[in-house]
């Protein structure tokens, strides 16, 4: 089949402000492979964005994030909200292959207009979420969602990147989720802005909301106070509080008194976030490439040498590898 | 700038016979060959395939049709994918297509069109071989 003539970046731009879907669904996947075209995009899009209110909905496999996601959805449609959805799956690292199923639980939402709806995998690639997410998630801002939801695997590192790129995160957990509550670090806590006991409808609910009560207690919190709720994504119910909630911490983070601090801090984020996994990215990359890392493994591994000083010999390689392609 | 892009494949069940293990198989078949599959599940009308399509940038859409009425269904979904300016996808049915269908089929713009017994591996070889290229 013949090869679409390909959109340059300002025409892709041009097409996604007029409201052009499929530009902006070329533009998602021009992002999501980081090709030049989907830098460039990124870049002319950015001063649009700020319109939306950037969600992120994390927590535990299992915890019923797609399901919350849909019903959030169609709550913020009852309000007359368009809705962007940036739906995360894990792929299996073996092939890189995945199969991304959430369509299926929001089947309704892909028969109306003001909707959305991209399905990504989460690839286990080293840059991680960070890169593609908070790319994919301003380029729907700045294509006019008023909403732009982003649902991620709650796979550790996730958990904080998926913060770094949402204005608002939602930590999700269930009731007889208390081992997993209790060994939650007070970090994750400091990261979401909003917890939700999801599965209300089982028993043990209210010892959730206690023991997330008592960790929101020791951890170390801003002018934000995360409420807690309760949620049944099945049903629909405590929903509408749900948006209640995360529209007063979108007003609190546009507030006069706050908004300077809170963009600065989440601009801080987003760049120490995105410097990080490209470090990390192409420092590998030159590692592995160069043999270095072999070598040194071996080395610790024979307790010849100690890690720590390996690292910084690794660093060093590195840093020749860089000076050398300047 | 490294990323080896799978290929995007939406696999679909057009059409209101419920049975979708033929088209899970295919799913995972593609998978396991290493590409991105969207799966939407069972009933879905020719607008929400087109529009899945569209949304998820899809290079190629898979149908698997059991119930009869794919030269009633087909057509209308090649008529709103042409409706959104989604005119660059491999478009390929599974399921029970006669004999006597198949080239009306392939007239309609299925290029690859697999009955029952298909062994996997001649449909991943033929996206393989057919996926149009994303700049
Ligand atoms: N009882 C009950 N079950 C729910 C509720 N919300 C979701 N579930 C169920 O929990 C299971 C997981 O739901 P998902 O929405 O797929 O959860 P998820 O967090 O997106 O899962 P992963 O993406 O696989 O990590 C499904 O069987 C849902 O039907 C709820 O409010 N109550
Ligand atoms: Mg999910």
């Amino acid at each position: 089949m013949a090869q679409q003539t390909a959109l340059s970046a300002p025409e892709l731009v041009d097409r996604i402000v007029a409201g052009e879907r499929r530009a902006l669904a070329r533009a998602i996947s021009l992002v999501e492979a980081d090709t030049p075209t989907g830098r460039e995009v990124q870049a002319a899009l950015y001063p649009r964005t700020g319109h939306a209110q950037t969600i992120g909905i994390t927590g535990s496999a299992g915890a019923g994030k797609s399901t919350l996601v849909g019903a959030l959805a169609r709550e913020e449609r009852k309000r007359g909200r368009t809705v962007g959805i940036v739906a995360v799956d894990p792929s299996s690292p073996f092939s890189h292959g995945a199969i991304l199923g959430d369509r299926i639980r929001m089947q309704d939402l892909t028969s109306d207009g003001g909707v959305f709806l991209r399905s990504m995998a989460s690839r286990g690639n080293l840059g991680g979420l960070s890169e593609t997410a908070t790319g994919v998630i301003d380029v729907m801002d700045a294509a006019g969602f008023d909403v732009v939801i982003v649902e991620t695997v709650g796979a550790g590192q996730d958990e904080v990147e998926v913060a770094t790129a949402a204005g608002t995160t939602v930590l999700i957990t269930n009731p007889g989720g208390g081992d997993e509550i209790q060994s939650m670090k007070a970090g994750l806590m400091e990261v979401a802005q909003i917890l939700v006991v999801n599965k209300a409808d089982l028993a043990g609910s209210d010892t959730a909301v206690t023991q997330l009560k008592a960790l929101l207690a020791i951890a170390d919190l801003g002018a934000w106070t995360p409420p807690i709720l309760k949620a049944t994504a099945k049903t629909g119910e405590g929903i509408p509080e749900l948006v209640d909630a995360i529209d007063r911490h979108q007003e609190h983070l546009h507030s006069s008194e706050h908004a300077e601090d809170e963009r600065r801090a989440l601009s801080r984020k987003q760049i120490v976030a995105l410097a990080r996994a490209s470090l990390h990215r192409q420092a590998l990359e030159v590692a592995h490439g160069s043999g270095a890392l072999d070598d040194l493994v071996s080395a610790v591994a024979a307790r010849r040498r100690d890690p720590r000083s390996a690292a910084e010999s690794l660093l060093e390689a590195v840093k020749r590898e860089w000076a050398a392609s300047e | 700038m490294t990323n080896e892009r799978p290929i995007r494949v939406l696999i679909a069940k057009p059409g209101l016979d419920g049975h979708d293990r033929g088209a899970k198989v295919v799913a995972r078949a593609l998978r396991d060959a290493g590409m991105e599959v969207i799966y939407t599940g069972i009933r879905q009308t020719p607008q929400m395939i087109a529009e899945a399509a569209l949304q998820e940038d899809a290079q190629v859409v898979g149908l698997s049709i059991l119930s009869g009425a794919h030269l009633e269904l087909f057509p209308r979904v090649v008529e709103e994918l042409r409706q959104r300016g989604v005119d660059d996808v491999l478009l390929f049915a599974g399921g029970i297509i006669p004999k006597e269908d198949i080239t009306k089929v392939q007239e309609i713009g299925f290029q690859g069109v697999f009955g029952p017994g298909t062994n996997t591996n001649d449909i991943i070889e033929f996206v393989k071989s057919h996926a149009p290229v994303r700049a």
